[in-house]
């Protein structure tokens, strides 16, 4: 914009003689209505811009009033309980890193296998094309059918039971398309130069997807992950429906206990009629959102290093 | 370059589970074998669930080496789930149904009824609304059912204004709707559409008392809560108005608002699990206390004694 009005006023400076024909008076007041439709363009945008920034920073400025004080080691050490005081989240905290732990593995073998398959080895048919659609449409479908889904495949017919593993699988289900679509993007920006490259110097073609490619488009496929995770981390209503249990108190010690997650935790206190709840919900969702901030931080840093070796 | 961010993402990965597992050495699962043992898993309604909840804390207190679960479905998924043996015992706010009793036997079990407390219903207002008092189980009938003419309050009642009544109630799927229906419409499930729902009666409770010219219904604990904060209205079935209260609630004079929740439990299951029979003791015996601390009304002594009485008798 300043660029154009430093243009606008050179040419007014030199328009500004005292004897203004009719068609410089038009084309003045034609540059003003351009400016002022630029002015407007930019105020619009800014004010688009801000709304996101205004809310979140309302409502982190309403979970930190609301929580603050309760983010206590108390709240870390104990489990949830009926006396608001006493009341914790060992069980929902340890629960969302051992499901978040089990799905970071899964989604990123399968999702990143599957991206690698569909970019470098797969023939451009019809076929291919199909799979692709499939995954672009479940990318689409609500949480709650993949919880349906988890139920009946995972808890009943593999008989996993209402376990941690059953969450993952249907968590790392639900990620998945996510997943695959970012890595896919990433795999397919790296320059087919480097690949025949690659291919030229005697590389077979895992060589070259391990060594060239993969490297490249680890910091693409990384962001993909993140974003995943950020969402299973939040996500309520599939776990619920596999059968996630609201009140426990135990963590779990392996991959087949039973396990409740921070949201489910935090749903529980919201729906509670007594006000001190209100205030625990706030401090669940404060470390709800610092777990996801450092692994949001985490994979920052890691993308990080991948450029850098680059 | 790439195996060395592999090896960081590894070790990540080996952290996290290695963490996990330190924290189960100090989550409990230590084998000291004196007392009862063995996992207790409960679900069902979301209604009954704090007062499971409450006793579940307390039981495992006394009995540190029985890992008792509650989740909350709701009543039927939690019945849904019970039929199929995945959990031992079943939360209800209503008693079951007979196509509910049908599958439970199919599948080998046999329902046995423990009433465990009472939940009122109560009908609140906004705190500033200086007309409404008493209400009669007709006129919330005339207002709640389907296809409703009542638009004003002034619909309701002819001395009360003409102003639009707001109208706010628990989303379809609630036990609360459910009963609401049953008892003032006359057949579950049947209302008017046409109002606020939310599944959460906190959001029930915020809506009322911000709408100076509203009306909701949601389960007693909640406007004992919030009592500062709402009017509730004394609901007349014919034999005068009765507020809710512990007292009217539990002696049965809060007609037709109030009703029992339950939990269902089966006998061969309870003869195989220990631990459930005793689970279910504590639960009438020692829960009286626990259920007022959590918002709901016991109930009286003798109501306790006979569900005893249907958990020893074989």
């Amino acid at each position: 914009m300043s660029a154009e009005e430093v243009v606008i006023h050179h040419q007014e400076g030199e328009s500004g003689s005292p004897t203004l024909s009719l068609v410089e008076k038009r084309e003045r007041s034609h540059f003003g209505f351009r400016r002022w439709k630029n002015r407007l363009a930019h105020g619009l945008f800014l004010i688009s811009t801000m709304i996101g920034v205004i809310v979140l920073g309302a409502l982190l400025w309403n979970v930190v009033k609301d929580g603050w004080a309760w983010v206590t080691p108390t709240f870390f050490n104990n489990f949830a309980s009926r006396l608001p005081e006493q009341a914790g989240i060992k069980a929902a905290f340890w629960g969302t890193i051992w499901v978040i732990g089990l799905t970071v593995p899964l989604t990123f073998i399968f999702g990143v296998g599957t991206a690698i398959y569909l970019e470098e080895y797969a023939r451009k048919n019809r076929f291919t094309r199909f799979i692709q659609l499939n995954i672009s449409n479940l990318a689409g479908v609500p949480s709650i059918v993949f919880g349906i889904l988890g139920l009946t495949l995972f808890v009943r017919l593999m008989g996993l039971g209402k376990t941690v593993l059953a969450g993952s699988l249907t968590m790392t289900l639900l990620v998945l398309p996510i997943v695959i679509v970012a890595a896919r993007e990433a795999i397919s920006s790296v320059p087919n130069n480097l690949r025949l490259a690659s291919l030229a110097m005697g590389a077979t073609q895992w060589q070259t997807i391990r060594r060239v490619v993969l490297p490249y488009s680890m910091p693409g496929i990384l962001t993909g992950v993140i974003l995943a995770l950020s969402r299973a981390i939040g996500e309520t209503a599939p776990l619920i429906m596999i059968g996630a249990v609201s009140f426990i108190a135990f963590t779990p010690g392996y991959a087949l206990d039973a396990f409740t997650v921070m949201p489910i935790q935090i749903y529980s206190w919201v729906s509670l009629p007594q006000p001190a709840f209100q205030h625990l919900a706030a401090a669940g969702i404060l470390v709800l959102l610092a777990m996801l901030l450092s692994m949001n931080a985490f994979a920052v840093f890691l993308r990080n290093r991948f450029s850098k070796d680059k | 370059m790439w195996k060395k961010g592999l090896a960081v993402a590894g070790a990540l990965l080996l952290s996290v589970s290695l963490a996990a597992c330190s924290s189960n050495a100090s989550g409990g699962g230590s084998e000291k074998d004196k007392g009862l043992s063995g996992t207790i898993r409960i679900d069902g309604s979301s209604t009954v669930f704090p007062i499971s909840q409450a006793v579940a804390e307390e039981f495992m207190k006394k009995n540190p080496n029985v890992n008792v679960t509650v989740a909350q479905s709701g009543t039927g998924a939690g019945f849904d789930k019970w039929t199929k043996q995945e959990t031992d015992l079943s939360d209800a706010s209503r008693l079951i149904k007979d196509e509910e009793k049908e599958a439970a036997k199919k599948s080998g079990l046999e329902p046995k009824e423990f009433p465990v407390a009472f939940d009122g219903i109560s009908v609140v207002v906004n705190k500033e609304n200086d007309f409404a008092k008493t209400i009669t189980t007709k006129e919330l009938k005339k207002i709640w059912e389907p296809d409703s003419k009542v638009k004003t309050w002034k619909d309701v009642r002819s001395n009360w204004p003409d102003k639009p009544i707001k109208l706010y109630g628990p989303g379809t799927s609630d036990g609360t709707f459910d009963y609401f229906t049953g008892a003032i419409i006359g057949e579950e499930g049947k209302s008017r559409t046409d109002y606020t729902q939310s599944e959460d009666d906190n959001t029930l409770v915020t809506g009322v008392s911000g709408d100076k010219y509203a009306l909701g219904y949601f389960g007693f604990s909640y406007y004992e809560e919030n009592k500062d904060k709402l009017n509730v209205l004394k609901v007349d079935n014919g034999k005068g108005g009765v507020a809710p209260s512990f007292e009217t609630i539990k002696n049965g004079t809060y007609s037709p608002l109030s009703r029992s929740i339950y939990v269902y439990a089966d006998e061969k299951t309870m003869t195989e699990n220990k631990a459930i029979k005793e689970f279910l003791s504590f639960y009438l015996k020692e829960g009286k206390q626990l259920v007022s601390d959590v918002g709901y009304v016991p109930l009286t002594d003798k109501d306790y004694e006979k569900g005893i009485a249907l958990l020893e008798d074989k």
